[in-house]
């Protein structure tokens, strides 16, 4: 059992703990600054925030031995004079750091190794705890990477990280808008994993291209690590062979479209999901806030609703910002418009910890 | 030498007091700034060593000009304000 709770939002970091069967908010960083997400690192022991400053860009801190401090951000290469780079639509692409929108752990033999995805579209290694960062160059230079395009940011975000858990050169990464891609080999090598993913929105002729979708979040389960969930523009879709082949989840209650997605430590059957009505109004149907989840790989959901506001409530749940601990028990969410909730029981009941924190970007489990 | 005045903003992130630099333009002297506070220029300048798109500079009294290379010319007299532009927030 997890019994911290580590939320990333518009105006600080804070921690919520456990405390004779209560959830309270227990600490307060970066107090005033936009936290666009936490990760704790299990095998050091250190915490990472990233942070991204209105004016002075995006930020990257750690944490060991309870101190904060800045350490190196990711950095785009010098772009060759005269190199003409656009994404999907045609926009020049920046050769800039412009957001942290993934930050995970390597392997559990790998000590030090970090993935690092971002805005606008590079994935970044670093193999000495975020000291030293650098950019995976056969993702960056793949002529495919020009067709990604912006979902809901000006540019391609990679915003989900999966390493493998049975061999940590396998990574698949989701981006939104560029579907699914995956290494098998530590990141020499990249090919789109996003088959049977469809945009509707999309014109017929594009809409099945695997390079175009927009998940907007992609979770592996670690006990049958061939089962990925995906959280998709268009729906909710599953992969039971590895992100090789995906099929949509039809007939949600009380929509399909959402962000964020959990899934069950040991059953791979049992994911959560935070709807919303699709697609421009993204608030909670008849604002009401709920959870579906389901038990039976997606036959059938519950929409799961005590404790939560059954009235007026407009709060969005972003990608990062729904997260399961190790025991599969306790969830928590936090919401858009600052609310966060946490049950212990998969979802039958939750309870809200707050409904005045800044809106949320991300929500992390932590020991 | 120019003097270099960066917004109070910044010093809740990192050590800058206003400094003094040699040089010919606005790089030069940024230039000269950063060499002995290297964190500092992340917070200024993108990954491609141009003005952060919300942040503003002001020279002598006048706006930059040439946001990307910073080219603008100064002199010993020059006072360059590194500021946050009203665009960021």
């Amino acid at each position: 059992m997890s019994d911290h709770v580590v939320v990333s939002t518009r105006k600080g970091l804070f921690t919520i703990e456990r405390d004779s069967g209560d959830w309270r908010i227990s600490g307060a960083d970066f107090l005033g600054d936009n936290v666009t997400l936490f990760f704790h690192d299990q095998r050091s022991g250190h915490d990472y925030a990233a942070l991204n400053h209105g004016h002075f860009g995006a930020k990257l801190h750690r944490r060991s031995n309870g101190r904060w401090e800045e350490i190196a951000t990711p950095a785009y290469p010098l772009k060759p004079e005269g190199l003409v780079d656009r994404d999907g639509w045609g926009k020049d692409i920046p050769y800039s750091l412009i957001n942290i929108f993934s930050l995970e752990a390597g392997g559990p033999e790998e000590d030090g190794l970090l993935w690092c995805g971002t805005i606008p579209g590079g994935l970044f290694r670093s193999r000495d705890h975020g000291g030293t960062w650098e950019l995976i160059r056969a993702l960056w230079d793949h002529p495919k990477r020009q067709q990604w395009s912006g979902g809901g940011t000006d540019w391609p975000a990679i915003h989900s990280i999966c390493v493998d858990p049975r061999d940590s050169a396998i990574v698949r990464i989701g981006i939104s808008c560029g579907g699914v891609w995956e290494t098998r080999d530590g990141g020499e090598t990249w090919a789109c994993r996003a088959d049977g993913m469809f945009a509707a929105f999309l014109p017929p002729e594009m809409s099945r291209d695997p390079n175009l979708q927009d998940p907007h979040c992609l979770v592996q389960s670690p006990s049958a690590p061939d089962r990925l969930w995906a959280q998709h523009h268009n729906g909710i879709f599953r992969s039971d062979d590895g992100s090789a082949s995906w099929r949509e989840i039809v007939d949600v209650p009380p929509s399909s479209f959402g962000f964020a997605v959990a899934v069950h430590p040991r059953e791979p059957d049992t994911a959560w999901f935070a709807p919303a009505i699709k697609d421009e109004r993204r608030i909670p149907v008849d604002g009401k806030l709920v959870v579906t989840r389901t038990r039976d790989g997606g036959r059938t959901f519950d929409v799961l609703r005590e404790g939560l506001p059954q009235s007026h409530a407009y709060d969005v749940v972003y990608r990062h910002a729904m997260a399961i601990d190790e025991s599969g028990d306790r969830l928590a969410f936090a919401t858009t418009t600052g609310g966060l909730y946490l049950t212990e029981d998969q979802g039958d009941h939750w309870r809200e910890i707050s409904h005045t924190l800044p809106p949320a970007h991300a929500v992390r489990f932590a020991p | 030498m120019a003097r270099i005045v960066f917004t109070a903003n910044l010093a809740r992130h990192i050590d800058c007091p206003a400094d003094e630099a040699e040089g010919a333009t606005v790089r030069e002297a940024l230039e000269a700034v950063f060499r002995t506070n290297e964190r500092l220029r992340g917070y200024v300048l993108d990954d491609q060593s141009a003005l952060r798109r919300h942040m503003a500079i002001v020279v002598d009294g006048k706006p930059l000009r040439d946001r990307v290379t910073l080219s603008d010319p100064i002199s010993a007299a020059s006072a360059i304000y590194v500021l946050q532009a009203l665009s960021g927030g």
